[in-house]
């Protein structure tokens, strides 16, 4: 009977997240899949026809948004390394004791909905406001100029936005390096650089890795900075599939989108992952 | 007419105490509240083209039907005074409780959020909504999601309503819908930055304010301006002159003349200089000029305008469908369309409303008093027989294929 109980165990415990997860996640999934391959309209009804069509449609047809979508992760991504970085590496090696107050301060705006948040940059970005007006006036800006509406303005809403998502990894990761083995990176005379770029770098790339897999992914499929702080030079997918399934009512090409962001961001993430070699860091990291 | 970009009506409501409450609420139009993203799947339809309605159709829905002593109203934010007085003096004179929520910010995620209920024949939990005669009135009405309305219990409709209403061509004869309000597309400006008048469309495709124009997201809306500026008549537009009215319009974003497209956050961007010309609706620039002190300017274009009707209809599935039409009568009597007009400053349907509103004046004082003979007088809350003339209607679909087109034609000039 113990017996029996010890074996069912695992299972039964799987079992409530196991079937929240295929109740909200494989049936919508699949739905969509079976709804990306259909044909008809919303008054008439979508049948399904096998009409693949609807992915080549639609990249025909936004694959200049999408292209741009992964730049603008991308670009995300890398600004984000440089920036976090060195604020995880300063509060895992000498934040000391108030280690936890500057993780907090860093999660601080997030106590804010981030829609609020995006909003106030608009406000401090707008042509004629606190920012812009003042330099206009002096003359030093000429009248016509803009920050909003360009790829700046929501590439730079978008790194504000993930920050926190890569300090925690990399903080994570560089706070499980045992000082020794740079106190003996040191000591085998390793200057400072060398032994950051032989011994702790290497050392904090799952950290890097999940810090990307947590940004680029979102930052690319976003659509609220873009909306906000950008304009129609700067339309994102995400923006795209929100506008065929919310104001066109054209529920199969916008699943067919999604689908094909999803599968590009799959192969990208598969191949970053490669590339890094991340089994093997992952193995270091789980030691 | 869309204001996605309104924060939530529950903090609008705290904000908006006076009686011109609307004013103050309209400083906060860049604040955005993002839809909630909708997955509907799984679709099945429910159409088939209903060019008329069996003979019977008004006696077999109403049969049977009894008044309930409440209704649930879904409107727009910002369309009735926050006080409710009409909806006040509804209760008091019928009995009937009305819970009123603003709820519809946008036609397209509207119609995709009752979509599914509407389809499997459940109640969308409202038993009369205002909705756009836009894209999505068309799919609401060939759906069979609209209860046909029975004329008997609309009165005070029959004898105070503008005639022209009955002859519409989204819903003529009023089979399933009367309107809300109604408003004009025109052009807004900024005199400060424009110095000479603004005139024509052509002034929204002149160089010289490049990067400093706005124009509507909305597809309807901005192949309209398109179709306008090629000289071509919106409501009687084909695939031809839509590739022609596209291709105008990307003469227009290519020369990075287009600032951006915006929803009703165009008002914001006007008062804060991002654009110094932009499309607009005409009682959100009156309004803006009242409340915030500004100057700016709207005008119909020589080329003409647009007009759109926000109308009241009851969904096939409500449960309280007698009350809901006594709310819609109701709101013709001429005292409440008077007052809900001063409030809205949008297109009053009822043209008797002048006369009462200048009543109203009359018997005010002050500052009201200027206020209300200044709607009263405005031939965008009043227009004329030489303002109607310039106005053109919606583009129709006749099917869904044409509609599909439409889209594909106009959406990736505003998703660049």
């Amino acid at each position: 009977m113990d017996r029996v109980k010890r074996t069912l165990a695992p299972y039964l415990l799987v079992l409530p997240g196991g079937l929240w997860l295929l109740l909200f996640f494989a049936v919508p999934m699949v739905t969509m899949l079976s709804l990306s391959l259909q044909e008809g309209d919303v008054v008439n009804g979508f049948v399904f026809t096998g009409h693949w069509q609807n992915y080549t449609e639609s990249l025909a047809d936004y694959q200049t948004q999408l292209i741009r979508s992964l730049v603008y992760g991308a670009i995300t991504s890398i600004i984000l390394i440089v920036l976090a970085f060195p604020v995880a590496y300063w509060i895992a090696f000498y934040g000391g004791r108030r280690k936890a107050t500057y993780l907090f301060l860093i999660m601080l705006p997030f106590f804010v909905s981030f829609v609020l948040r995006t909003i106030s940059w608009r406000m401090l970005l707008t042509d004629d406001g606190v920012l812009l007006h003042p330099l206009k006036a002096a003359g030093i800006l000429p009248d016509g100029f803009n920050v909003l509406g360009t790829s700046g303005a929501v590439i730079a809403g978008l790194v504000y936005s993930f920050l926190p998502f890569m300090v925690l990894p990399i903080y994570v990761a560089l706070e499980r390096i045992d000082p020794r083995v740079v106190e003996a990176a040191r000591d085998l005379y390793a200057s400072p650089m060398t032994s950051f770029r032989k011994v702790i770098f290497p050392l904090a790339l799952p950290g890097v890795f999940a810090g990307v897999l947590m940004t680029f992914v979102p930052a690319s499929s976003d659509y609220v900075n873009s909306e906000l702080l950008g304009s129609s030079e700067t339309t994102m997918i995400g923006q795209v599939i929100q506008a065929k399934f919310l104001s066109n009512s054209d529920y199969p090409s916008a699943s067919a989108l999604s689908f094909t962001l999803m599968a590009v961001l799959l192969i990208g993430v598969f191949s970053y992952a490669r590339m890094l070699g991340t089994e093997d860091v992952m193995k270091v990291a789980a030691r | 007419m869309y204001p996605t970009d309104k924060p939530s009506p529950s903090l609008l409501r705290g904000m908006t105490q006076s009686r011109l409450g609307r004013r103050d609420a309209l400083r906060l139009g860049g604040l955005s509240a993002m839809g909630a993203f909708l997955a509907a799947c799984g679709v099945e339809g429910k159409g088939k083209p209903q060019a008329s309605i069996a003979p019977d159709a008004v006696a077999k829905f109403w049969s049977g039907k009894t008044q309930s002593g409440k209704l649930d109203f879904a409107n727009w934010p910002l369309y009735m005074d926050p006080k409710k007085p009409e909806l006040k003096k509804f209760t008091q004179k019928t009995g009937i409780q009305v819970t009123y929520d603003e709820v519809i910010q946008e036609m397209g995620p509207w119609f995709a959020k009752v979509q599914p209920q509407l389809s499997a024949g459940q109640s969308i939990g409202y038993d009369l909504m205002v909705i756009t005669n836009s894209v999505q009135f068309g799919q609401f009405r060939d759906s069979g999601f609209l209860a046909p309305l029975d004329h008997s219990k609309l009165p005070n409709y029959a004898a105070n309503a503008a005639k022209s209403y009955a002859t519409s061509s989204y819903d003529p004869g009023n089979v399933f819908s009367i309107p809300y309000a109604s408003g004009i597309t025109g052009i807004a400006y900024d005199p400060s930055k424009i110095k000479e008048p603004v005139t024509s469309l052509a002034d929204l495709w002149n160089p010289k304010y490049k990067g400093k124009v706005g124009m509507f997201k909305d597809l309807q809306e901005l192949a309209n301006f398109g179709l306008l500026a090629a000289g071509l008549d919106p409501s009687k537009s084909d695939e031809t002159s839509w590739k022609a009215a596209a291709a105008k319009l990307k003469e227009q974003k290519d020369g990075d003349i287009v600032r951006n497209y915006y929803d009703q956050s165009y008002v914001d961007a006007l008062g804060k200089g991002e654009v110094w010309i932009t499309q607009a609706w005409s009682g959100d620039i009156f309004q803006k000029n009242v409340s915030d002190g500004t100057n700016f300017k709207f005008v119909i274009p020589s080329e003409g305008g647009t007009i759109w009707t926000d109308n009241m209809a009851i969904p096939v599935t409500a449960a309280n469908p007698v009350d809901a039409i006594t709310l819609m009568d109701f709101l013709y009597e001429l005292d409440n369309a008077t007052t809900l007009a001063e409030y809205i400053n949008y297109v009053c349907p009822v043209p008797g409303a002048q006369a009462q509103m200048k009543k109203h004046a009359a018997a005010a004082s002050g500052e009201d008093r200027d206020f209300l003979l200044s709607v009263a007088d405005s031939p965008l809350v009043f227009p004329g027989d030489a303002e109607y003339k310039r106005l053109h209607y919606y583009v129709n679909f006749n099917t869904a294929e044409e509609k599909n087109d439409f889209e594909r034609v106009f959406q990736p000039i505003v998703l660049g």
